[in-house]
């Protein structure tokens, strides 16, 4: 979230847009009914009519997969109806940019396409310079080739009637969304978006929430109260597992995981680290070397010197253009090329697309590890439905791990808050926390290599492993000062003198000299000097009213609560709306919320500076190259869709995605066996896979099976009634479950046809209870986001029957 | 006396979590039934001696054509005149001095059921078919006894479901009702000068529930 949690009540406008907010977030409901209580407007857009859609102003039903339209149309909307905030858009956004005359646009595809490689070039994605090397601007936005007309053209395409025709939602639908939605785009209003796994689990996921972030910034949403673009997080932690770096391209804290070409330490900074010659923009990403010599040096300790590259080189290396995602390491299982696999805390034999593909990958395994609470799918794929125990080779570790509540540490909310946490009770038996089986095996392998040595010993030898309290046990307090950061050396800041073992209280102190470490800049500063551990904090205060809670527990960055929040006030530092006050410039000093920087307000041509910090421009991307599949986001097709062609191009999927061609990954799309959208998500009562919930008997007794959501008129169609047994089926799979008819969907009219849509929860499996269904994941695809590989679990093709 | 306690049962703000549910269960130490899955998020089925608090779901399509779908968090309403307490022989159901909370004693194995059953126009009570005990929300008065609020209110995440004093509760009432009445003309506290545990629809009654309303 660039806001939080508390943050939603402030809101005028609540749009809960791929996401289910009242069921998956249930305390969310807590701030959107206070929003609302204040005269808020809460609208929700579904393909399905949800307990959100029941507590909403406004429901709009939309097609699984057609999001970028409907917010196409709503960005064609703002424009011509010139409902945007134009101090802000002027002066927060890249609008006035004027782009390269090499980019262009054609039929779905941007310039610079490799239809071999399905890899844009994107040096044409980029803008036109004076000799100084500033970029060009027309503060007018009346050329046509600043963003702002460029994306007025692109979206003119988004009419109401086309936006229609693709995402079933009916053209009077789409106006009121849009006007009550739009009506927020004036200084004294603010909306807000709640969205999630709705929105990132397409093939265009990323796209969806771009497309969403410049209509916040068209409307002046982002950085003020009650605006934002809100992730709403999954679990507790998944912020935190974020954070540090759960996925494959990033290290802790976001940096970039070195690849191949990035030879040497200098390389890789100099490649990492972008520069700019904005005259007001702070480009804070500069610092990034301080930060990465500093993750080093937490990484390697002693053994990281400025001559050996910090230990640079003992990072391993992703190949150029190599991917590690989950969906391609479960291609690479099923080709047989993985001997073993690590599992924790995960249930991939339900939770992956195409499950059939997986469960037999699993088989394929020499030795699979798993750490769970229970026993799950994955732990037990061995003797699943179909499986011969006696053909499966595969030795498989089932480690009993501590449940959330048996463990102490930090805890990451959606908002950024870190709360430090306390073990509520002891982990029954044998169980330990996963942290614990991490810090054991590696303190195991680096023993064994001091002993005996062993291929490329010299970076687990390096590797500084001292995680361990007193008594020999993981102790998460040690890990979180080390991604806070020490002094390793008496030093002198700015006047300010700190002491080597000191920690480092914010990361505009960390060094590029080896000074300092940090194991992950962005905590650096929940610690203070003298060790006071701030995430621990319970303090009430609420000076600004706002909600911010600045003394109750910590968030990164800086225990700033609202990012960019320098973008709340206008070039002379007074709050765009003067009843919201986040940050005020007064007295010759920033009052309210820790701005986004010190520097005075933008007026002050000298040492003011642009909002949008982490941008090297210093202002916000209307149009930007950082995504796979183009500077503005289009409309494509699902992989498997009811249409065979897109209506908006000739460009029918996403171009940049990967498509996976082996035995197990057929697809269907426009298929007549296969005529009916579906989409999966869960229910307020299971959590995931149901991997813990449904060893619930309160839980199961809520919802006990299977089921799969359907419309009056397709049951009347298959004849089917409501609480019959069906088969539903993809390409790839098929399960049972039982027919749920409601008045909650209806049928689409897509293209002058009748679509229809069904949808099914994830929440089951085999193993436990036994007669409980299993997972909707065996009709679900191969295939990701193209930039992030998240899976598109939200919209494929499928059948039903009467069993 | 003094006017005892009250809960709120705001429906508009209810969003079906169902924490009331599953907190009611696990405070008073009952099972997860075994239940089926018949076209409905609304399971257990009904009450039973088991379940005193139960989430109804239903839906229906509105007159502007839309889907609705309304949740009634279901439970004793703990009346002020009790019609069940007719079924009493002696004091085998008694009113609590301090709360008002309606209180079904381990004597109730010896009453009729249907006659107890029969003076509930919410049709709460149920009979444990092998104890023959009578049971029903009790306000979790072992919880009142102690200075903590029922479990069901405490785990609302909405403020759906609020518990307080009677009089307290009775103006909160007031003011919802009056406040929803803008944008739903058609919404009412139901039986509020009778009953202790307060429901408010924005719709007909029925349409939530066959017995929400006396």
């Amino acid at each position: 979230m660039t806001n939080h949690w508390i943050d939603i009540k402030n809101s005028d406008c609540v749009l809960i847009m791929g996401s289910n907010a009242a069921e998956n977030h249930p305390i969310s409901f807590k701030w959107v009914l206070r929003a609302k209580d204040k005269g808020a407007k809460i609208i929700s857009v579904d393909p399905r009519f949800t307990r959100t859609s029941a507590r909403a102003d406004y429901y709009a039903p939309l097609r699984s997969g057609t999001d970028i339209a409907f917010l196409g149309g709503m960005i064609n909307y703002i424009l011509t109806q010139e409902k945007y905030f134009k101090d802000y858009v002027y002066n927060y956004t890249n609008a006035a940019f004027l782009v390269d005359d090499r980019f262009g646009f054609a039929d779905g595809l941007f310039s610079g396409y490799n239809p071999q490689t399905k890899i844009y070039d994107k040096a044409s994605w980029t803008f036109k310079k004076d000799a100084q090397g500033v970029i060009l601007k027309d503060p007018t936005l009346q050329d046509s080739r600043t963003v702002f007309q460029l994306l007025k053209k692109h979206y003119s395409r988004y009419t109401l009637e086309q936006v229609s025709s693709i995402t079933g939602t009916p053209v009077e639908d789409l106006k009121a969304v849009y006007d009550m939605y739009a009506a927020t785009g004036r200084p004294d209003k603010a909306g807000t978006i709640l969205y999630a796994l709705g929105w990132t689990q397409h093939t265009v996921g990323s796209q969806n929430i771009r497309t969403m972030a410049m209509i916040q910034l068209l409307l002046g949403n982002i950085g003020v109260a009650g605006g934002g673009v809100n992730a709403l997080r999954g679990e507790p932690n998944v912020q935190g597992s974020t954070d540090q770096a759960i996925l494959y391209h990033i290290l802790p804290g976001y940096l970039a995981a070195p690849w191949a070409k990035a030879q040497g330490l200098k390389n890789y900074l100099e490649q990492i680290t972008p520069k700019t010659k904005e005259p007001q923009a702070a480009n804070w990403p500069q610092n990034l070397p301080k930060y990465a010599v500093s993750l080093l040096k937490a990484w390697f300790g002693d053994s990281a010197t400025a001559a050996n590259d910090f230990g640079y080189n003992y990072l391993p290396k992703l190949d150029d253009g190599q991917n590690t995602s989950i969906l391609n390491t479960f291609d690479a299982m099923y080709e047989g090329k993985l001997k073993g696999y690590i599992c924790l805390g995960q249930n991939p034999a339900c939770s992956l697309p195409n499950a059939n593909k997986v469960r037999a990958s699993l088989g394929k395994l020499d030795w699979l590890v798993h750490a769970n609470i229970f026993d799950n799918e994955t732990a037990s794929f061995w003797h699943g439905p179909g499986v011969d125990p006696k053909k499966i080779k595969t030795e498989v570790f089932l480690l009993p791990a501590a449940a959330s509540m048996e463990k102490g540490g930090s805890m990451t909310n959606s908002g950024r808050w870190v709360h430090w946490k306390y073990v509520a009770a002891q982990p029954p038996g044998d169980a330990i926390s996963v942290g614990d089986m991490v810090y054991r095996l590696m303190a195991k392998i680096k023993d064994l290599y001091a002993k005996e040595g062993g291929n490329a010993a010299e970076p687990i030898k390096a590797l500084k492993w001292d995680y361990a309290d007193a008594k020999g046990a993981f102790d998460p307090l040690a890990v979180a000062k080390v991604m806070n950061g020490y002094f390793l050396e008496d030093v002198t800041i700015g006047g300010k003198s700190y002491k080597k073992g000191d920690n480092v209280p914010g990361f505009a102190l960390l060094q590029d000299d080896g000074k300092t470490s940090s194991g992950n800049w962005l905590h650096c500063g929940m610690f203070t000097a003298d060790g006071k551990n701030l995430s621990a904090r319970r303090g009430k205060s609420d000076p600004t009213g706002l909600g911010l809670y600045p003394e109750w527990a910590w968030c990164w960055p800086v225990n700033r609560r609202i990012i960019y929040n320098r973008a709340s006030v206008d070039v002379n530092g007074q709050p765009y709306n003067p009843a919201r006050p986040l940050l005020k410039w007064t007295g010759g000093k920033w009052v309210g919320d820790v701005p986004d920087g010190p520097w005075p307000p933008m007026a002050d041509k000298e040492k003011g500076k642009l909002p949008f910090i982490m941008k090297p421009a210093g202002v916000s991307f209307l149009f930007g190259p950082a995504l796979a599949e183009g500077p503005f986001p289009e409309h494509y097709e699902p992989l498997e869709s009811p249409l065979a062609a897109n209506p908006m191009s000739g460009q029918r999927i996403n171009p940049a995605v990967k498509v996976f061609k082996g035995e197990a990954d057929r697809f269907a799309s426009a298929d007549e066996r296969f005529p009916l959208v579906c989409s999966t998500y869960t229910c307020t009562e299971h959590w995931c896979t149901g991997g813990g919930t449904r060893w619930m008997s309160w839980l199961t007794e809520a919802m006990p099976h299977v089921y799969v959501e359907m419309s009056q008129e397709l049951a009347a169609l298959k004849g089917i009634k409501n609480g019959d047994k069906v088969r539903v089926s993809s390409t790839r799979g098929g399960l049972e479950a039982v027919a749920m008819v409601t008045h909650r969907l209806r049928p689409f009219k897509v293209q002058g046809k009748e679509v229809h849509q069904v949808g099914m929860t994830f929440n089951y499996g085999w193993r436990f209870p036994n007669d409980c269904g299993d997972s909707a994941n065996l009709l679900t695809p191969t295939v990701g986001d193209a930039n992030t590989m998240t899976p598109e679990y939200k919209a494929f093709m499928v059948n039903v029957a009467k069993a | 006396m003094s006017d005892g306690k009250s809960i709120m049962v705001d429906t508009s703000r209810c969003t079906a979590c169902r924490g009331c549910q599953v907190a009611c269960k696990q405070w008073h130490g009952h099972p997860g039934t075994k239940t089926k899955q018949t076209g409905t998020y609304q399971n257990p089925p009904d009450f039973s001696a088991d379940t005193w608090k139960l989430v109804r779901f239903s839906e229906g399509k509105a007159s502007n054509g839309k889907p609705y779908w309304y949740f009634f968090s279901d439970m004793c309403r703990h009346c002020l005149s009790p019609g069940c307490m007719e079924g009493n022989k002696k004091d085998e159901i008694v009113q609590d001095k301090q709360t008002g909370a309606v209180i079904y004693t381990a004597a109730t194995k010896n009453l009729d059921y249907k006659k107890v059953h029969g003076g509930c126009p919410y049709d709460v009570p149920r009979q444990d078919t092998k104890t023959k005990l009578i049971k029903k929300c009790n306000m979790c008065i072992d919880r009142l006894r102690a200075n903590m609020i029922p479990a069901c209110a405490l785990s609302c995440p909405t403020g759906s479901v609020q518990f307080g004093e009677r009089g307290e509760i009775l103006k909160k009432v007031e003011a919802r009702v009056a406040e929803l009445k803008k944008d739903f003309p058609k919404a009412k506290a139901l039986n509020a000068d009778d009953v202790r545990v307060i429901f408010i629809v924005t719709d007909e009654p029925e349409k939530y529930h066959k017995y929400a309303e006396a």
